[in-house]
């Protein structure tokens, strides 16, 4: 579905993206983690076509970004990270203006807006000004308008971000069900924990390179299942085991504090890059 | 064609909800020109047969023409800075020449909508002017001249804050400058050539013969459309730059 070879973007002398290859397949729920400034959304933003390709190639659904940039728009649905709906406007025109952008013709902009609304759970406000919803209505209609036009492929970029934990493991049951209805699913993250749940397969991005790629369960289990987390002084360490007896183990042995716990996706970003996601 | 209708009708939904605003502050301006310089000074000016209403009033409403179709900018802008909508054009398989054009027409409409306020307060003044076809074509390509540069400009500016820079040394001296509120065939040849640069000048010289019966210059016509043009190339041309 995402075919993406040596992509490059600067800016300046800062190097956003540095060469990144990607392919995801159809289907698929693949997940960007990575701290702020890594180039998760640069990437986002240059295969929409928010932001122009510095270097290198991609293609969406087999139409090159470059080339055929509308062919390439058409299979796509964007939630950007932040709230870019018309707060005058009600929910049914968002829809409509978005649906009327992607050439639907008017009878299946009417369907697919019922449809769409029933499946965010948002059937009552759909003459409600934008204005006039919470946070986590907003991020949902975002969602439902960027499948108005029944993509692909859908790139979420941190769309949980600034919401409060009850409400954003509404959104993650909402994405579960966009992929397993069909969608390809591109995420940008840096909360763990979201990433972990939702992702098939998770790139770390650092520095605008992917500096590991694989299942969230295989990178983590590169480390062991458990982790010893303990002051050393004044740093924190931590220390993997591959069982629970071995940690506990090595924990009596210990006269300090301790935290057992297992092994996440934090720790082995941490372990490759040396820093912290969040 | 689908996404001109798209972008023309957002932006028509959006004046909807803010028409009652819209319309007031539309008539704020106008009003104070009409009452200060055109009622309580008029009578010390005559121009020939006619009252400095009668010649004022064609200025005005060549002036609001290019403020309100100049006014899609901030429009654009907020949507562009502020609310991140303009995002939403850029990932839709759209054209440059549907977001220009109906960004353009949006402008028009509004400039149009501005001219008709105008009009309105007119008549409790007593000035009626002949608003034939001439009076018509002369104020649409006014509009079109400065919603075309509006777009341009709003693609080209990297913040609201230049948006405003450039209504401050653009079009505000404009404003005053184009044959607005005094002829400018009054003036020394040198002032009114440097005057005749501005679109506004042509503006004002089309809409004030055609609406006061007078011979109206095809060349003021031909200047506006030509310039029009140039500027809606411009904004065609300056939509990509918006991107990183």
């Amino acid at each position: 579905m995402i075919e993406i070879d040596q992509l490059q973007k600067s800016y300046g002398a800062v190097r956003a993206v540095d060469g990144i290859d990607l392919r995801v397949a159809r289907g698929e729920l693949f997940a960007f983690l990575g701290p702020n400034g890594a180039g998760k959304t640069t990437t986002i933003r240059i295969l929409t076509g928010l932001t122009r390709i510095g270097g290198g190639r991609a293609a969406i659904g087999g139409h090159d970004i470059t080339l055929e940039p509308q062919a390439a728009k058409r299979q796509c649905g964007l939630v950007p990270q932040h709230v870019n709906l018309d707060s005058e406007l009600t929910v049914r025109q968002n829809l409509d203006i978005h649906g009327r952008l992607f050439g639907m013709a008017p009878a299946r902009r009417r369907t697919r807006t019922a449809e769409l609304l029933d499946y965010v759970e948002m059937a009552d406000r759909i003459d409600q000004p934008v204005k006039q919803l919470s946070g986590g209505l907003k991020r949902r209609l975002m969602i439902a308008r960027a499948l108005m036009h029944e993509p692909m492929l859908l790139f979420l970029d941190e769309p949980t971000v600034g919401l409060d934990p009850a409400i954003r493991r509404r959104i993650w049951a909402l994405i579960k069900r966009v992929q397993q209805d069909g969608a390809t699913i591109f995420l940008t993250t840096h909360y763990i924990e979201e990433a972990e749940f939702l992702a098939g397969r998770v790139a770390f991005l650092d520095q605008g390179r992917i500096v590991a790629l694989d299942r969230p369960q295989d990178l983590m289990a590169r480390l062991g299942a458990w982790a010893i987390d303990r002051i050393n002084g004044e740093a924190m360490e931590t220390r993997y085991f591959a069982t629970r007896e071995e940690a506990t183990s090595y924990s009596a042995s210990q006269d300090c504090g301790f935290t057992l716990r297992r092994v996440n996706l934090e720790d082995a970003f941490l372990s490759l890059t040396g820093k912290k996601v969040s | 064609m689908h996404g001109f209708v798209a972008i023309y009708l957002r932006e028509m939904l959006i004046l909807k909800c803010r028409l009652k605003r819209q319309l007031a502050g539309m008539a704020v301006s106008p009003l104070l020109y009409l009452v200060t310089f055109g009622y309580a000074m008029g009578d010390l000016i005559r121009f020939g047969e006619q009252s400095y209403l009668h010649f004022l009033l064609p200025g005005l409403v060549a002036m609001a023409s290019m403020t309100q179709a100049f006014a899609i900018a901030t429009d654009i802008n907020v949507a562009r800075f502020y609310w991140n909508i303009f995002e939403e054009f850029q990932a839709a398989p759209i054209g440059n020449l549907a977001y220009v054009a109906g960004e353009t027409l949006a402008g028009m409409t509004r400039a149009l909508l501005g001219v008709g306020v105008i009009l309105l307060l007119a008549l409790p003044f007593g000035v009626v002017l002949h608003y034939g076809p001439l009076f018509w074509l002369a104020v649409l390509l006014d509009c079109f001249v400065f919603a075309s540069l509006a777009v341009a400009m709003a693609m080209l500016v990297k913040s609201h804050a230049d948006q405003s820079l450039l209504t401050s040394f653009i079009i505000t001296p404009m404003a005053f400058l184009g044959g607005t509120f005094f002829p400018v065939d009054k003036l020394p040849a040198w002032v009114q050539a440097a005057l005749h640069c501005l679109p506004l000048t042509h503006a004002s010289n089309a809409i004030r013969a055609s609406s006061l019966g007078r011979p109206v210059a095809g060349i003021d016509y031909l200047v506006l459309l030509l310039v029009g043009l140039a500027f809606f190339w411009l904004a065609l041309h300056s939509v990509n730059r918006a991107r990183d």
